[in-house]
């Protein structure tokens, strides 16, 4: 990062308010680091208040919620509906990724409704998601929120 | 060694057996599951097959999530429903029938003891001393700081407060014992001079809150010979700072990412018995072939503490007196300790001021309370190295480690490191270590 005069922009970390895990959200932190930019990492067990509170407050580049217990989908859905309703954050890209459901659902349902609950991309559990979400994360400067398509 | 040694079997309700005695007593490698089940029935009949196994063992009851997080509607809920939950809701069921659960099954040959991972324990350890159920773990910074967002301050208060209560039913002439999981923060990458100094603080805080009979947690690492050597630092700085002889150590199996192969699985958890023998320390907690990806059943779980007892048969103990040597890993953990407990002469405020500062310091914990300026990672021997100290008094004894940089693709390297050392290889790894005999 050095030699870069501004102060790189904010990507925001979190976990969902009934997950625990902490070691993805470390990951996370440390692969958008290496993409050039500041991480806030708000870490395992997030209230979706606290969530959209530091979203406000930070305004960050990126949003970017990881769950691994299986209630993603859910949290995520439910989540997404309260940043949304935020005039400030209308607009914000926002992903989810991780293990976001236990059966029932198939993967693409699964990302359908999350989706249509306000997510920018979903990255289910797969040998390919981190590299999508890899270049998802760079294409962010490139283009603008309204232009984003589903992964 | 096996279950023909247990002692006199009677009914205990009154007064259970004290769990450090019965571990300490015990002729051989006391082995215990990480078991936990919704209702009475499936409960009882998991303890009840962990006493019969051809080991000497220990109950378990690991609580549910919301029991564990004090969300005690939902546990209701999910009881009245019959939804399934992930362990047995100690609160919420009535005591009546969790005493004809435990009836005829907990006895002075087989003691039981609650797990839960709490940092609101406030309720949980009510609900046990109004059963005389009187074994349990805990640590104002490990039950704290790993999960969730409870300020540590907070924590600290609720365990001062929760270790008096329990510590309360010596006045009734029960002997509670309580167990720190202070030598498990993470589970993994936390280099192990800080997993034994936190380990030993939390020893000091139950005993300044009153507790006599107390064990002191180690989870198995990266590297047999440092893990060694961590224990036996374990060991030295209990008993020369721990007032008390009834103290106990207890190793757990590796608690990061598990073997997924069978062969990994059964030769990791041995490799953790042979860890708990050749340190003279008296109680393990097993890991199931099934850990890598879902909760494991009754039969998975006995299976463990069978192979683990048998690898611990026929282990050789050398002998402890070995940690007269002071040791890098000794060395860390005296400092660690030694700068905490100089903050302040209350256990507690010490323990906060040390999180405050940077003192203590666990490596990527995002906790808000946790300092996060230190990281770690293995080398080429898989032992744990500090790549950043951060604050941690430890300037003068870490060399050239300091700034070390960490990359994901690194991370991801080291968190799956035993994984795929024990998964790709039929036999016992080279770093490890030669297999006991009999063994693959």
């Amino acid at each position: 990062m050095s030699g870069i005069a501004r102060r790189p922009p904010t990507v925001l970390v979190s976990g969902t308010a009934s997950d625990s895990h902490t070691w993805n959200l470390v990951f996370l932190q440390l692969l958008i680091e290496e993409l050039g930019y500041h991480v806030v990492n708000l870490g395992p067990c997030v209230p979706d208040e606290l969530l959209v509170e530091e979203c406000r407050r930070l305004g960050p580049a990126v949003v970017v919620i990881s769950s691994v217990n299986g209630h993603g989908h859910q949290d995520g859905r439910r989540v997404a509906a309260r940043l949304r309703a935020c005039a400030e954050l209308a607009a914000t890209p926002l992903v989810i990724g991780g293990k976001l459901g236990t059966s029932g659902l198939d993967d693409t349902e699964r990302a359908r409704a999350l989706l249509a609950a306000g997510f920018d991309a979903v990255f289910e559990d797969s040998a390919g998601a981190v590299l999508d979400f890899r270049h998802f994360v760079q294409s962010i400067p490139a283009r603008g929120p309204a232009e984003l398509a589903p992964a | 060694m096996t279950s023909g040694l247990r002692p006199v079997r009677h009914a205990v309700a009154a007064h259970p057996v004290d769990f450090g005695e019965f571990v300490r007593g015990a002729a051989g490698l006391v082995v215990q599951p990480r078991m936990g089940f919704g209702s009475q029935e499936h409960m009882r009949a998991g303890l009840a097959a962990t006493k019969r196994a051809e080991a000497t063992t220990a109950g378990t009851i690991t609580l549910d999530s919301y029991t564990r997080v004090g969300d005690l509607a939902a546990a209701e809920r999910a009881l009245r429903t019959g939804a399934e939950l992930n362990g047995y809701p100690i609160v919420t069921h009535d005591r009546t029938s969790t005493r004809r659960m435990l009836a005829g099954i907990r006895d002075d040959g087989f003691p039981v003891q609650v797990r839960h991972g709490s940092a609101t324990p406030r309720d949980i350890v009510s609900a046990l001393v109004a059963m005389r159920i009187n074994a349990t773990e805990g640590g104002p910074a490990s039950y704290c700081l790993p999960y969730g967002r409870t300020p540590l301050a907070d924590s600290v208060r609720n365990w001062g407060e929760a270790a008096a209560r329990f510590a309360g039913l010596r006045d009734v002439g029960v002997e509670p014992h309580l167990e720190t999981f202070g030598g498990c923060m993470l589970g993994q990458l936390c280099p192990p001079s800080q997993l034994v100094a936190i380990s030993v603080l939390e020893a000091l805080f139950f005993h300044r809150h009153g507790l006599r009979s107390i064990s002191v947690s180690y989870a198995q690492q990266t590297n047999p010979d440092q893990d060694r050597e961590a224990v036996l630092a374990l060991r030295r700085l209990c008993s020369e700072l721990l007032p008390l002889d009834n103290w106990h150590v207890v190793i757990y199996a590796y608690m990061g990412a598990y073997p997924v192969t069978d062969h990994g699985a059964y030769r990791l958890l041995g490799k953790a018995a042979e860890l708990a023998v050749t340190t003279g320390s008296e109680r393990l907690i097993v890991k199931t072939v099934a850990e890598s990806h879902r909760i494991p059943t009754i039969e998975e779980n006995v299976a463990a503490l069978e192979h683990a007892a048998a690898v611990a048969r026929r282990t050789v103990p050398t002998g402890s007196a070995r940690w007269v040597d002071d040791s890098q890993t000794y060395c860390e953990a005296f400092a660690l300790v030694d700068a905490v407990l100089n903050l302040d002469s209350d256990i507690g405020r010490a323990l906060l001021r040390a999180f405050g500062r940077g003192f203590l310091d666990i490596p990527y914990c995002v906790h808000p309370d946790n300092a996060g300026r230190t990281r770690s990672y293995l080398d080429d021997d898989g032992r744990l190295r500090w790549a950043e100290v951060g604050s941690l008094p430890l300037g003068r004894l870490v060399r050239g480690g300091r700034s070390r940089h960490i990359t994901s693709a690194g991370l991801l390297a080291d968190l799956s490191y035993v994984r795929r050392t024990f998964d790709a290889e039929r036999t016992t790894p080279s770093a490890w270590g030669r297999p006991p005999l009999g063994c693959g």
